[in-house]
């Protein structure tokens, strides 16, 4: 609610705050800011997602022709994921006069004093770093000077009040991250080749749209099929963590407690084979792992009894 | 994490019961702690919904903002908080003790004993959860920087006098919570999470409820059972059986429950404004009963969490206080009575941002903390000295010999050669300096020998023994006794000193302007 009156309210005249506020944080000298009515703000309507991401392109190519200053409201661009493409809508992007395209993230919580929460500021500035990815390969098409600065543009509300913002987020490591991660998603076609055959989310839904159908045991049948790494992190990033937090506790999985969990362990991957491998009824003695856990299972169980003894003279 | 910490985990989780990580509780806890459960609008970040505060388990006071959006009504919930906070936080201000301490004189430059006043408690607040902290600190943000009808007579929408003061302390408390090991403001989740170890990732340990689940189940549960429904049960409309821990609140709650009470609310308000006379008494009643209801709602979302935060200061209260917290919390008494004196003396407001100087020196202070926490928690606690022992940053064993010997100086000196039996494995070369505590908790000083060939390891004693040519009676330590020594300092101190604000080079951006600062400029849609 508020996010989105917060972001019509950062743009209702046209992008001239918002560059201005660009302008003011890159304090570099590029041009002034413009005037009301000096920002140009390409009309990006079209149907369909490929058919928006085209008209996107087009824009981005005329305004850096252009030469002058041009805001993108929601433009459409599209990233490879695993071989399929991902549609993906910024909340808008600065062409400067120069060439330089500037991803710009407008997000409802609070910069006080200059400085916002730094775990929603990461947050924000992977997201950033997915769509400056993305206009990549079109900054290189269209060639001519065009390309994607290394920082974004968050805009944040300032303080306590409604009024816009605005800090500059270096993306280069984000971008290089993503970038990698993106590499290494395996094909979404490899992924389907090893499911039973038939396999499908579909939710069937009734004629009304929005009523789904599908038995739901069926459904999670379905996602079973499908292997999954979870970790605590996926509760705040995915709507299906709370299932595969289940079936990771039900394969008694130590990552369930944490990421890092799993590399501490070595090649203990169960809660009960590390408690084994600790108490000394399983695993091998000559893996430093398993030797480091009987030492520190040795050391707990003498300070438990040291505190025991201490306390109940 | 350690591997101790790790395994206490994995145990958790194997017995659906949470863990001991501490044999000992490493956090003052206060005799009448003011506990204070905030809750904020879901869509106005920041802007203040209710709250409950007080220091009596039994009898919260609940505070309401009935529409969050007018300014009005926010402001007289700030107002009220003032009213409810500052007694407690006030009220510590005149018991004081006198300490000596070493300051400069400023005409002679010598170092110089003067006697000050230490108060001799502190007030102590405790909210629920990490999110908790973050919210008394932008309160503390927003509310120091009001300016009140006496102060600027043209100050639009003038504030209480006692709203400003409240966000100056708030702030206070907020800075000082980010000092490790210091209490005068405490987040819940992070205190139990201190002491035990659940079955659960260390995320889903800031929800409140399913910690204390963990911990302390209820009658014939388990842990792991009881944490499941307090995080994830929801009657038939999808509201949750417990309500998160705040300060945000649950969605459905809002969109189910508060929403349409609200917009009760305006409406009878509206209707007051137009009732014709004949109809103003009811109008009233109507509204009256329009408000009673949004409390009670929130009373509903507040209460549990109340609650659990008690339950919380009854189980740290139940382990016995570490040896070294009464010393920390000291700390904290000093931190409190600086402050008073900055408010006594009309200091302003603590700036929107820390000067070089100040900034580096509050970074140093924590960074010394941090040492000073690590190094008194190890020793207050065996269990969290076996993780140092494991990390071979300390080792412990029974004594199996000590040959005494003298230091080669006109007048020898005892230096006894202590040789222990121990499974330890430290990271140690000749010559490294050691320490152990002693019963009346001074620290000895030695250092490594040599490793004996059958697994002990030999220590020379090189000082703590008196002035004599014969050792202090126990302080030496004899054949059969336990003994631990600690590659660490038992009290580290602080690195080099730091000039005055006054004397920030301009590299740093020079000495801070001295004028206070101008207060935040209102606009017509601020939510806090
Ligand atoms: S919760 Fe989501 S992200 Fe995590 S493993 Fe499951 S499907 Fe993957």
């Amino acid at each position: 609610m508020r996010g989105h009156a917060f972001e019509a309210r950062a743009k209702d005249d046209g992008g001239t705050e918002l560059i201005r506020l660009l302008c003011e944080r890159l304090g570099d000298g590029s041009p002034p800011p413009p005037g009301p009515g000096g920002v140009d703000t390409p009309d990006l309507a079209a149907s369909g997602p490929e058919g928006r991401t085209a008209r996107t392109a087009l824009a981005l190519r005329e305004a850096t022709a252009a030469g002058r200053w041009a805001l993108l409201d929601h433009p459409m661009l599209a990233l490879s994921v695993a071989g399929t493409p991902a549609y993906l809508e910024p909340d808008a992007v600065v062409v400067h006069p120069d060439g330089g395209w500037t991803v710009v993230e407008i997000k409802s919580f609070a910069m006080v004093d200059g400085a916002a929460d730094a775990a929603k500021v990461g947050a924000a500035a992977r997201q950033a770093a997915v769509y400056a990815l993305a206009l990549e390969p079109v900054a290189e098409r269209i060639g001519d000077g065009a390309s994607v600065r290394h920082s974004a543009l968050l805009v944040c509300p300032k303080n306590f009040s409604n009024l816009p913002d605005a800090a500059l987020v270096d993306l280069r490591k984000q971008v290089a991250t993503t970038r990698r991660q993106l590499d290494r998603l395996t094909g979404v076609a490899d992924i389907a080749d090893g499911l039973p055959h038939g396999t499908t989310f579909d939710l069937c839904l009734a004629d009304d749209g929005r009523t789904p159908t599908r038995p739901a045991d069926e459904l999670a049948a379905a996602v079973d099929a499908v292997g999954a790494a979870y970790a605590p992190e996926c509760l705040a990033a995915c709507e299906l963590a709370f299932h595969c937090r289940a079936r990771s506790r039900a394969a008694d999985a130590v990552q369930t407690l944490g990421r890092a969990l799993r590399a501490e362990l070595g090649g203990l991957s169960t809660i009960e084979a590390v408690l084994a491998a600790a108490a000394g009824e399983a695993g091998d003695p000559g893996d430093p792992a398993v030797a480091a856990l009987r030492r520190a299972a040795r050391l707990r169980a003498e300070s438990l009894e040291t505190a025991g003894a201490a306390s109940c003279p | 994490m350690s591997l101790i910490d790790t395994l206490a985990r994995l145990e958790a989780a194997r017995d659906g019961r949470a863990r001991p990580l501490a044999t000992v509780r490493h956090r003052h806890v206060s005799d009448r702690p003011l506990v204070f459960v905030p809750l904020t609008t879901a869509g106005e970040a920041g802007a203040p919904l209710g709250a409950l505060v007080g220091t009596e388990r039994d009898a919260p006071r609940l505070l309401v903002v009935a529409q969050p959006r007018d300014r009005d009504l926010r402001s007289a919930f700030l107002a009220e908080l003032a009213d409810a906070m500052l007694p407690r936080i006030e009220e510590c201000a005149d018991a004081v003790e006198r300490e000596e301490r070493k300051e400069t004189d400023p005409t002679t430059g010598k170092k110089v004993p003067v006697e000050v006043e230490l108060c001799a408690d502190a007030p102590q607040v405790v909210v629920p959860s990490a999110a908790g902290v973050e919210y008394v600190r932008l309160l503390g943000r927003s509310m120091r920087f009001r300016r009140t009808a006496e102060q600027d007579p043209d100050a639009p929408h003038p504030a209480p006098p006692r709203v400003p003061l409240l966000g100056r302390w708030l702030t206070h408390f907020g800075e000082r919570s980010r000092v490790p090991g210091s209490s005068l403001l405490l987040a819940m989740t992070q205190v139990l999470g201190r002491h035990w170890a659940t079955g659960q990732s260390v995320l889903e340990d800031q929800h409140l409820g399913a910690l204390l689940a963990w911990i302390d189940p209820p009658e014939g549960t388990s842990g792991a059972a009881a944490a499941l429904r307090a995080e994830l049960a929801r009657d038939a409309e999808g509201l949750p059986a417990h309500p998160p821990a705040g300060p945000a609140t649950d969605p459905v709650f809002d969109n189910k429950r508060l929403a349409p009470a609200i917009a009760r609310y305006d409406r009878a308000r509206a209707d007051v404004l137009q009732a014709s006379p004949h109809r103003f008494a009811a109008a009233h009643r109507a509204l009256a009963d329009a408000e009673r209801e949004i409390r009670d709602l929130l009373e509903g979302q507040l209460r549990p969490t109340w609650d659990a935060v008690w339950q919380g200061i009854d189980l740290l209260r139940a382990l016995p206080e570490g040896a070294r917290v009464g010393e920390r919390w000291k700390r904290d008494r000093w931190s409190y009575t600086a402050h008073r004196d900055r408010v006594r003396a009309g200091e302003p407001p603590q700036p929107r941002r820390d000067d070089a100087v100040t900034a580096a020196r509050k970074l140093a202070a924590r960074e010394t903390a941090q040492a000073q926490l690590d190094a008194q928690e190890a020793l207050d606690d065996p269990l969290v000295m076996a993780g140092r022992r494991l990390a071979g940053e300390a080792f412990a064993g029974p004594v199996a010999e000590v040959v005494m010997e003298y230091s080669e100086a006109k007048i020898p000196r005892p230096r006894p050669l202590v040789t222990l039996r121990t499974q330890d494995a430290p990271h140690v070369a000749d010559g490294v300096k050691l320490h152990r505590a002693l019963p009346d908790g001074r620290s000895q000083p030695a250092e490594f020998v040599s490793h004996g060939p059958d697994g002990t390891l030999t220590v020379r004693l090189t000082g703590g023994m008196g002035r004599g040519k014969t050792p202090e009676a126990g302080s030496v330590p004899e054949p059969g006794d336990q003994v631990c020594w600690t590659l660490f300092e038992h009290a580290p101190r602080g690195g080099p000193e730091l000039p005055e604000p006054e004397q920030t080079p301009w590299t740093h951006g020079g000495p801070p302007a001295a004028a206070a600062e101008a207060p935040d400029p209102v606009t017509a849609e601020d939510h806090l």
